[in-house]
């Protein structure tokens, strides 16, 4: 109490001392004398000593925390104490479940634990796996060439079946040029960020696979997504991008969507994307992985199907290992699209080149399906038996398309979670496979995978399958699902 | 680490800049005469842009004949090159139907089994009769095989670990796997000269990425402290797990990873070692088994390990190897597994059978055979170059060395001037190296033999491009 006292007593002191130095400053006789007829006010006292205050306190270094940067030992003491995780989550039971290991080749049948069962879980659309021409001309393309071609196309990695199946599929699709990439996988996401940069805008589907969502991460351009296959959303979508920012007719801009989704089965359609795409002045780039060889009058895909000129689309991309049971994929476009990704393209630089046989074994089969347009009929055929045949299965629904070479059922009503309508699923095909020698898979997903589409089971049809094969398949998963669902489920 | 001479850096830059200014001129002029046309795509931004374009245009299509020059031959120690010509200065080649035999110095076929075998191919024939040439299938659903099974179980063996995964391509083994092992809050410690695939894996990943200098494991200790001790970048968290990234010979270096110090530094500091064997595996070691091998490192301590088919074996694809759990998650989240086509069994065989000459569980010695022959080869043909005054790089026993040629101009010369004498070489430029560190790569395979290589050794020292670096220094050490 003493002490507060003490305090505000010298306090008042001080400020009475201050304000009798500003009254003395005012009243000096100095203060009011005049220096060439200017008449110096007592202020300017004060001002002047302001200025040496000011001049004082700039003059001192400003105050800083000391840096005391960690020691040698504080440092040893934090790398001991880390503790990482672990490489990799425990393994579960869920992890631990091992893909079937097939004893013959993937054909329309194969042999699972010395069983032969009826296989609809290889994307052989057309047959030509095991086609006697496509075997042939592998053959004298492995005594030619060897297996490897031991480089990537810039250091002596082309060989001339590279430049021949190029050529030989910008024919066929009738566009300029197309280029070869070693993988399927890696085509579209090296082909992506070639040609997206941050700060383009790109919108693409919700329901593309994980190669696309891959290439649109790397890109970093802003990623934009709209409803799965509806054009309403993407009209909307559009709309919005092009109102909201002035910039954009700067920005390169792209419609990214897959011609058969592979999540879903669902097809795009490309007339109304084409419609939208001119209206907004977007690029397409179109994944054409499970439409190659199955859509349109002669399998040209995708835009055969929806009579659109192939120009009208800037950049088609597409798995070789589907329809025409090779492997790698290629991207098709102008001339100019082409020769820029021979450069920029991570995938195609940076990597050994396809096998020359793999090649030759592309070139062979896209031969083979300009000679039989009835592979393609008895295709759509197939499809339809397998698809009007699933019609009514209990406690599931097809979520595809009736062209679509893809089945994809999914559950009616989800159990609650991706991961136990997997488990479910993923039951019902090992019952199938099982007691019905029908070999069907549901669709698995990476933990990567953003795709938020509803999971399913994926039956690939080919054209090599028969009418019974057909029956057989829709007859067992019909009688599965008949004893999963009549359960009660808890 | 290279050093540069100063007057070549400097001439080097001269000749970009002029490069530079000339295509912009040229860009200019054409940019009226554009102006005049009218453009039908008006409303696109255009679709190549900047100087990625640029450098394209004005820069790689004059000396394009220099790169991917197509052959209709294997790519053993000789092949044959296809003849282009060009009819609008070098925008677009057509290809001729003349052929030229010519030396091969530019494939990864270290252990010449690219070419027609006498005990792979037939069994690669007899699995592409009962296989097929794909399973149009992931591995996941009805892609695997029991030749994939057998691969598997091969491949593990060989490079000494409990388990493995085999894909496809190799690229895509790096980029598909390193986002699976790290994500948000992890750091990749990566050396610098990594390769693009590993770049964009570690990009694809999410996680933070450091640096470390080429090759010096001093330098990757103190980032490794350093980052240790600051823990997550804003936040200071700790890191959920460090991994760093090594390979074990640098394809465009040609030097081999100092991978025991490197591991004894990951032990120190609980960091996961990843290593990418693309260009060492099968071609080093006493039984090809990479790295490892070569230098004495238990592959215990390598957590996780990457290589591909594509180089010693003559195949494609490429592979990870690690713990049984590792390769039990991979299976079960890797997209690489999950979603891609599995590899084409004919190549599959060839990596199996390759294995086994390399092994010698064919019955002969020509895997061991192979193995010194390219140790012989690649150490005598580097002491030759450097005798001769040119600068190379890379350690011995390694089968890539590259000679630096710097100057742009140099570049097609250097490659025109071998062609022209019957010998292919490849030569690198951006973007596969820096700008200013343009080289030759020499591959040398086991394949070659003395006579071959004697050809090649006097087709490069008479080329008149001026690339002796090491011997100009030598004259003039004041520059």
């Amino acid at each position: 109490m003493e002490l507060s006292n003490n305090i505000a007593t010298t306090l008042m002191n001080s400020m009475k001392n201050a304000s009798d130095w500003v009254t003395f400053a005012y009243d000096a006789p100095f203060a009011r004398a005049v220096v060439f007829g200017v008449p110096i006010g007592g202020h300017l006292f004060v001002e002047g000593l302001l200025l040496v205050v000011i001049l004082f306190l700039l003059s001192q270094k400003s105050y800083k925390p000391p840096k005391r940067p960690l020691t040698n030992k504080e440092i040893d003491e934090l790398c001991d104490e880390w503790v990482p995780e672990s490489l990799i989550p425990p393994i579960n039971e869920e992890m631990e479940k091992e893909a079937p290991v097939l004893e013959s080749a993937a054909g329309p049948h194969t042999i699972i634990n010395g069983k032969e069962v009826v296989n609809f879980a290889s994307a052989n659309y057309l047959g030509l796996m095991g086609d006697d021409k496509l075997l042939e001309s592998c053959t004298s393309a492995l005594e030619k060439y060897g297996v490897g071609s031991c480089g990537p196309r810039g250091f002596y990695g082309t060989i001339d079946v590279h430049l021949d199946c190029e050529a030989r599929i910008a024919r066929f699709l009738g566009t300029p040029d197309s280029i070869l990439y070693s993988y399927g996988l890696s085509t579209m996401f090296s082909a992506i960020p070639a040609f997206c940069k941050k700060g383009d805008v790109v919108i693409v589907d919700e329901g593309v696979h994980w190669g696309i969502q891959n290439g649109l991460y790397l890109s970093r351009s802003t990623i934009i997504y709209f409803k799965h296959n509806n054009m309403e959303s993407l009209q909307t979508t559009l709309e919005k991008v092009t109102q909201d920012n002035k910039r954009t007719k700067k920005l390169r801009r792209y419609i990214v969507v897959e011609s058969v989704y592979q999540n879903s089965g669902q097809i795009a359609p490309l007339d109304e994307i084409i419609r939208l795409k001119e209206k907004y002045r977007f690029r397409v780039l179109l994944d054409e992985s499970n439409s190659f060889g199955v859509l349109g009058g002669s399998g040209r895909g995708l835009t055969e199907h929806y009579n659109v000129p192939v120009e009208k689309v800037d950049i088609i991309t597409a798995a070789m290992g589907h329809a025409l049971a090779s492997e790698g994929g290629f991207c098709t476009g102008s001339n100019r699209v082409i020769d820029h990704q021979r450069l920029s393209s991570s995938g195609y630089v940076f990597s050994a080149s396809l096998p020359p046989y793999l090649a030759s074994a592309a070139i062979t089969a896209i031969d083979v399906i300009e000679a039989n347009p009835k592979l393609l009929t008895k295709l759509r055929d197939n499809i339809k038996t397998l698809f009007t045949g699933l019609l009514g299965i209990q406690g599931l629904k097809l979520a595809s398309d009736i062209l679509s070479p893809i089945v994809f059922i999914v559950l009616k009503e989800s159990t609650g979670s991706t991961k136990s309508d997997l488990q479910l699923l993923q039951d019902i095909a090992d019952r199938v496979l099982k007691e019905h020698s029908v070999f069907v898979v549901p669709s698995r997903r990476s933990t990567l995978d953003k795709c938020k589409l509803p999971v399913g089971i994926r039956l690939f049809v080919s054209a090599a399958h028969t009418e019974s094969d057909l029956r057989k398949a829709y007859e067992a998963l019909k009688a599965v699902a008949a004893s999963v669902f009549s359960t009660p489920q808890n | 680490m290279i050093t540069i001479p100063y007057i070549t850096a400097l001439t080097t830059y001269f000749s970009y800049g002029l490069l530079f200014a000339f295509g912009q001129l040229r860009d200019f002029f054409r940019n009226i005469v554009d102006w005049w046309k009218a453009s039908n795509l008006q409303g696109y931004a255009p679709i190549c842009l900047g100087l990625e374009d640029f450098y394209i245009r004005r820069l790689y299509l004059r000396i394009q004949d220099c790169f991917g020059r197509p052959i209709s031959s294997p790519p053993d120690a000789w092949f044959d090159v296809v003849e282009r010509v060009s009819n609008d200065n070098n925008k677009t080649l057509k290809r001729t139907k003349k052929v030229s035999r010519c030396l091969n110095l530019g494939s990864y076929n270290y252990l010449g089994f690219a070419a027609a075998d006498e005990y792979c191919t037939p069994r690669v024939i007899e699995s592409l009769k009962k296989y097929f040439a794909s399973t149009c299938s992931s591995r996941v659903d009805g892609g695997t095989t029991a030749l994939h099974a057998e691969l598997e179980e091969v491949v593990a063996d060989f490079v000494g670990k409990p388990a493995s995964l085999v894909t496809g391509m190799g690229y895509v083994t790096n980029s598909a796997i390193l986002p699976v092992l790290i994500g948000k809050g992890g750091l990749i410690i990566s050396d610098s000269l990594n390769h693009n695939s590993i770049v964009n894996g570690a990009r694809g990943s999410g996680a933070t990425i450091r640096v470390f200098q080429h090759n010096t494991p001093s330098h990757l200790e103190k980032v490794l402290r350093e980052h240790i001790a600051d823990g997550q970048p804003r936040t200071h968290r700790p890191w959920k797990k460090i991994i760093v990234v090594v390979e074990g010979i640098y394809s465009m270096e040609g030097e081999i990873c100092k991978l025991p110090e490197i591991v004894s530094i990951c032990k120190k500091y609980k960091a996961y070692v990843y290593l990418d064997e693309a260009h060492s595996i099968g071609a080093v070691g006493k039984t090809g088994r990479g790295v490892c091998e070569l230098l004495g490192v238990d592959t215990a301590d390598v957590d996780v390990m990457m290589g591909t088919f594509t180089k010693s074996f003559g195949s494609c694809g490429g592979y990870i190897a690690g713990s049984k759990e590792l390769i039990q998650y991979l299976k079960y989240t890797c997209p690489a597994h999950l979603y891609a086509t599995s590899i084409s069994p004919p190549a599959a065989q060839q990596i199996i059978s390759s294995i086994k000459v390399i092994l010698g569980k064919d019955g002969s010695s020509r895997g061991a055979q192979k193995l010194a022959q390219i140790r012989e080869n690649s150490n005598y043909f580097r002491s030759e170059l450097q005798k001769m005054g040119f600068e190379v790089l890379g350690d011995n026993d390694s089968p890539v060395m590259p000679i630096m040629l710097y100057n742009p101009a140099k570049i097609p010369a250097f490659s025109r001037e071998c062609l022209k004498r019957n010998v292919a070489v490849v030569t690198v430029a951006f973007p596969a190296t820096p700008l200013l560190l343009a080289r030759a790569r020499i591959c040398i395979s086991a394949a070659h033999t003395r006579e071959d290589m004697i050809k090649a050794l006097e087709v490069i020292s008479r080329n008149e491009s001026g690339v002796k670096y090491a011997a100009t220094a030598m004259l003039c050490p004041s520059l």
